[in-house]
């Protein structure tokens, strides 16, 4: 009896005093949780697909229960329903949300580039990323082996003539395929009218020449074109700042390879 | 001097306890898919092992062994590390929780994580002084650390892999497990004959 005492009085205590100690510090430092939490997260999809940005739907509630300058309308999949509801739920103002579609920045087609090896591996662009940067001439197109059409939850992604194309009205505009593809050559574009440079090559003009006939040569005509100075020509690559691109065309127009386009995503 | 770094490597990487002593195998497998995600579960682990062995030698030197109460160590050792976790997470919700943030869902995980309680228990079987069993739990997290670390990458690699259907999954995932594992073995006898013994 006493053996057991000996052993059974010290757990005890031991047990007691880290329960006491618990209950102090958990009362003591304890951090209120937002009750609007859980209400804000019912109204979310629930897909956790990330194209508000954040990691999965509790993140984005999460963020917008802590800072009320994170906009309601950020999630796209969930569209005008969603929105509304958030902008009840937290007491703010609704604000439409921006419609988005992915768009792939290549136009490499087997008409305008062709493949520099004979590629018999994985059908995954990613494992062939792996081998000397992919099977094709030019290192930055797309590699056609759908690794975004894999990933994308609405197959809005096909593959044409040996690259990815997205079929618009059935993009909801998640964002999967953006980190998806290997090469990043997705991105989302708002699905009103929208000017695209359909080229990821960051070759000099002759190399890209070289690799692929619709590639981006880094020619300078549309940056001298644009009057909004919308467009850039950086590392031997056009790039358009959206928040000035008016989508008048006019880069369209001079373009000597084609590779600027205008997208009507709605459509 | 030559002691403490002598149980530093050999911690780190003769008596790796995941690799070696096969302890902490749970989230070896469970958390090692992502970099990033095994690294917060390791620092987590080295973090853990410390303070626990802060908190326990003295338990058992100055409470257990006086009341010859050694054969409680283990169940003492589960509670007072159990405790001291969820007190750890409560202290640093409130006061660092960029920290709680990072290590958030892995500390309550390695709560009774057989590698923190493996540590606590073979600093009282060895016989280490006080410094020198802080030593050992620091080398054992840092063991924990680079097994999770390179394991993530092998596990990388095993993504893009093209395995055989009935592999894939856990199948190879043990199978490189032990390669790795097995690899470790090599370091046996570096050590002693590094300094001479």
């Amino acid at each position: 009896m006493q053996a057991i005492l000996t052993a059974v009085i010290p757990v005890v205590i031991i047990g007691i005093l880290c329960a006491a100690m618990l209950v102090v510090a958990s009362k003591l430092m304890a951090v209120k949780e937002d009750e609007r939490f859980p209400k804000v997260r019912e109204c979310l999809p629930g897909a956790n697909c990330g194209a508000c940005g954040y990691a999965g739907c509790d993140g984005y509630a999460k963020a917008l229960v802590d800072d009320s300058s994170v906009p309601a309308n950020l999630c796209v999949p969930g569209g005008e329903g969603v929105a509304r509801e958030l902008s009840d739920a937290l007491g703010v103002e609704f604000a439409e949300v921006e419609a988005k579609a992915a768009v792939v920045h290549c136009l490499g087609d087997c008409d305008a580039t062709e493949d520099a090896v004979d590629y018999k591996g994985m059908e995954s662009c990613a494992a062939a990323k792996m081998i000397f940067g992919g099977k094709g001439k030019c290192g930055y197109g797309c590699i056609g082996l759908g690794d975004c059409a894999e990933a994308c939850p609405q197959d809005a992604i096909y593959i044409s003539k040996g690259i990815a194309m997205v079929y618009p009205p059935e993009c909801i505009g998640c964002g999967i395929c953006v980190r998806t593809c290997p090469n990043s050559l997705i991105s989302l574009h708002k699905t009103t009218s929208t000017t695209v440079v359909s080229c990821s090559n960051r070759d000099k003009g002759a190399a890209t020449r070289k690799a692929c006939s619709n590639g981006c040569i880094g020619c300078k005509k549309c940056e001298k074109a644009c009057q909004f100075d919308a467009i850039k020509v950086k590392n031997n690559l056009a790039e358009i700042d959206y928040e000035k691109c008016t989508s008048c065309g006019e880069c369209v127009k001079v373009c000597t390879t084609g590779c600027i386009k205008i997208y009507k995503l709605s459509e | 001097m030559t002691k403490l770094i002598i149980i530093l490597l050999s911690a780190v990487f003769i008596n790796n306890y995941v690799l070696s002593r096969f302890l902490g195998i749970c989230p070896f497998l469970g958390v090692s898919k992502k970099l990033d995600s095994a690294t917060g579960m390791s620092l987590a682990v080295i973090f853990v092992m410390l303070i626990s062995t802060a908190v326990t030698y003295p338990i058992h030197m100055y409470l257990l062994i006086p009341n010859h109460l050694e054969y409680l160590q283990t169940i003492v050792f589960i509670l007072v590390i159990a405790a001291l976790v969820q007190l750890v997470e409560i202290v640093l919700k409130k006061y660092i929780p960029s920290l709680h943030k990072s290590l958030g869902v892995y500390l309550p995980l390695i709560t009774t994580n057989c590698a923190v309680l493996g540590v606590t228990i073979l600093n009282i079987d060895e016989g280490y002084t006080f410094l020198e069993a802080m030593v050992n739990s620091l080398g054992s997290g840092l063991g924990f650390f680079l097994a999770m670390v390179m394991f993530s990458g092998v596990r990388s690699k095993l993504d893009g892999a093209d395995i055989p259907k009935s592999f894939k999954g856990l199948p190879i995932t043990l199978i490189a497990a032990s390669i790795t594992s097995l690899s470790f073995m090599g370091f046996g006898g570096v050590i002693e004959n590094m300094f001479g013994k």
